[in-house]
């Protein structure tokens, strides 16, 4: 019977020894210099996010039933926005970056105007909910090659990826307009019905609305949704030409779109003005 | 006139829009650091014209059964308690020589009633429409106004038109206090004695005097960075301290900026400076004795001037606030324009400040302490006491947010304050020692 006590508290202090190891990483986020703390992080939460993300974190809050498309469920680890290859947790910059950012056209807004300290104080807190930020890795982030000049031939070659080779067209529509012939089957990771992107009412993405962001979603994929990566079908050049396809979709002034185009992060407050 | 200050003040409506939390389905508490207190996300949000950037902010995107309009009031049970105050010394005998007493109210009791619509007419177009009433239901409009947001696609141009609250660093509109005396910035409002006793006359309805946190008439140019770190805010308005009606022909001049920083953990500090020069017509013309509306004379000028900061410490903030006042000696004196001053007669200056901290335990509780003074530094005649008008006021309570969803709103007010007014009680020049404890609740929808 002592033996087994001698046991029992020899692997209960292995046990809280390990614990802080295991645990730590998700109770923390390093965005750049900056640590975020998952404390303060519980605190910012109930303030800003519990009111349709819940107190689980599960996208269960009170404003859940009246927000379309739903909150995201933090405890399933899958996040749209990423850097990282499909399937893989993101990097504590992307969501650092989504929190500032907002998802247009979702009930989730912008949150730059909280300082930096907090937004990664939040990201602290967001991982904790799911395990994966505890038992796996981010996955190598994109990279991102320049590119090229917008042409007439790059954007023939964008439309007939589009329409006829990726077949966006199924989904997002001959216009662009979120109108496919598959588009009313779609749903996302919850069974919930899910619309693809109207290219030609805005010129701002979920993700971002620079041709850097595109390119991101693109080659990355949207996970949780049905918006797959391209990365194993679509060569980077291949892929710039979709996204000069794709702006010539928008409605809105070359004025407008231009600035747009050329926006970093650095001006939204994001990831890049740290560095 | 504490006791008059504070009849007006019971009616000062504060500023929250539980509406805009319906639309958005955020909880008070994305906006306010402690409703009404705004947070830095709600002076964004209020800076870009009502709009959170989400692409959902057009009315076609509301739900038709939205409801725009908030309404918010406070019944209450409060003490007001007046030291020297001037009474007949025989109760009901008018011609028994005048004395001085305490007087002491307290029972159950309304506030006034806001019903405020506000939010976007088209993108980048916002508005505000907040009839006000007082206690007894009469009604007022507190602001009215129309801007048109990032003209030319800049955030650094937005330009207000109505009534509207002056871009004070540290609201009045949307502080924590509600109780009698500690309901109002004395400051904001503060005049020389000499010239609050000539207005509370009544002898020149055509200037209605000056108080920095009343809404004003006029036209704003404001501006901001994304993340409004960086604010400002220039103003042409009407010389009638808003009042409807009273144009008076002649115009006042507001600025004001601001720079935010973050300090590690410690959170975002906020600096600013503003300057208000104004003028008051001093005489007027009538018909048939009767004044005429907007046709004030000899016009004499004011100013007002100081700093004014937000330092926050985690859960802990102070906001500091420093003013500098002056007024011509003929407002100072309350005498016309065009008549001799009295001998010794000059402008008066005046100094004050006041720091005002906050501790918010979390969203739903938060503390408020408030010290406030105004040192006069020079009389608007060399003959009065130095110290004549000085002010020191002291404020403190707590609220309660039992209810902070994104439909709605409540919370348990209770406060206590007490205002020192050196030597002003009309029959003997005493102190006047005023003081409020206030319990309510505060609630809007």
């Amino acid at each position: 019977m002592a033996r087994r006590n001698y046991n029992f508290l020899r692997a209960l202090s292995l046990a809280l020894f390990l614990l802080p190891g295991l645990t730590s990483p998700a109770q923390e986020s390093h965005i750049g210099n900056l640590t975020g703390r998952a404390d303060p992080g519980k605190r910012l939460y109930h303030r800003y996010c519990i009111g349709c993300h819940g107190e689980n974190g599960d996208g269960r809050g009170e404003n859940a039933p009246h927000v379309d498309p739903k909150p995201r469920d933090f405890t399933t680890g899958t996040f749209k926005c990423r850097s990282t290859p499909s399937g893989t947790i993101p990097l504590d910059s992307d969501l650092y970056n989504t929190i500032g950012r907002g998802i247009y056209s979702t009930a989730m807004p912008p949150w730059g105007p909280l300082t930096r300290q907090q937004r990664a104080d939040l990201v602290a807190y967001v991982k904790s909910f799911s395990s994966r930020f505890r038992e796996e890795k981010p996955g190598s982030p994109l990279e991102i090659p320049q590119e090229p000049a917008t042409s007439r031939e790059s954007v023939d070659r964008g439309r007939e990826l589009y329409q006829a080779t990726i077949k966006c067209a199924l989904c997002h529509g001959k216009e662009g307009r979120g109108d496919g012939p598959s588009a009313a089957t779609l749903t996302d990771n919850k069974g919930l019905p899910i619309a693809p992107y109207d290219f030609t009412t805005s010129t701002h993405f979920k993700c971002g609305e620079s041709d850097e962001d595109l390119y991101r979603v693109l080659m990355t994929g949207l996970d949780g949704t049905p918006m797959p990566s391209f990365s194993n079908s679509l060569k980077p050049e291949q892929a710039w030409d979709m996204i000069h396809f794709v702006r010539t979709l928008h409605t809105e002034s070359h004025w407008s779109i231009r600035k747009l185009r050329a926006r970093k992060d650095t001006e939204v407050d994001g990831f890049n003005a740290l560095k | 006139m504490v006791i008059s200050a504070a009849l007006v003040t019971t009616s000062q409506p504060a500023r929250a829009i539980p509406a805009f939390a319906r639309k958005y389905n955020l909880p008070c508490s994305a906006c306010h650091e402690a409703w009404p207190k705004l947070n830095n996300f709600g002076q964004v949000f209020r800076d870009n014209g009502y709009q959170l950037g989400s692409g959902k902010d057009s009315p076609i995107w509301q739900n038709p059964s939205y409801w725009p309009i908030t309404f918010r009031i406070t019944p209450q049970w409060h003490r007001e308690s007046s030291s020297n105050q001037k009474v007949d010394s025989i109760p009901g005998d008018a011609t028994s020589p005048p004395t001085e007493k305490t007087l002491t109210s307290h029972g159950f009791d309304l506030s006034g009633v806001d019903i405020w619509t506000a939010g976007t007419l088209y993108k980048n177009i916002s508005f505000s429409v907040l009839p006000s009433s007082d206690s007894s239901g009469s009604f007022h409009f507190e602001n009215a106004w129309v801007r048109f947001d990032d003209l030319l696609g800049s955030r650094w141009a937005n330009l207000k038109f109505g009534k509207f609250e002056l871009d004070n660093m540290i609201s009045e509109k949307r502080f924590l206090f509600l109780s009698a005396n500690g309901g109002v910035y004395q400051l904001y409002h503060f005049l020389p004695a000499r010239e609050a006793a000539f207005l509370s006359s009544g002898a020149n309805p055509l200037n209605p005097g000056f108080g920095l946190g009343d809404n004003q008439l006029g036209v704003e140019l404001a501006g901001h960075s994304s993340n409004s770190y960086t604010r400002y805010s220039l103003a042409l308005l009407s010389s009638n301290d808003g009042n409807i009606s009273v144009p008076n022909s002649s115009y006042d001049g507001f600025a004001t900026v601001s720079q935010a920083f973050e300090v590690g953990g410690l959170g975002l500090q906020r600096v600013g400076a503003y300057a208000y020069f104004g003028q008051r017509p001093t005489t007027f013309g009538t018909a048939g004795g009767t004044p005429i509306a907007g046709v004030g004379s000899n016009n004499k000028s004011f100013y007002r001037a100081g700093l004014n900061a937000d330092f926050y410490a985690g859960p802990v903030d102070f906001s500091l606030f420093y003013l500098h006042g002056w007024e011509n000696a003929f407002l100072g004196t309350g005498m016309p324009g065009n008549a001799p001053l009295p001998a010794g007669a000059r402008a008066p200056t005046w100094n004050g400040g006041f720091v005002e901290t906050h501790y918010t335990l979390n969203p739903k509780l938060i503390f408020v302490q408030r010290n406030e003074f105004v040192r006069m530094s020079r009389q608007a005649l060399s003959s009065d006491p130095s110290d004549l008008g000085n002010l020191d006021a002291y404020s403190f309570g707590a609220r309660w947010y039992p209810i902070m969803f994104s439909r709605a709103g409540l919370a348990w007010h209770s406060e206590y304050a007490i205002v020192k007014s050196a030597k002003t009680s009309q029959v003997f020049g005493r102190d006047v020692w005023s003081s409020s404890v206030f319990f309510g609740l505060d609630f809007d929808f």
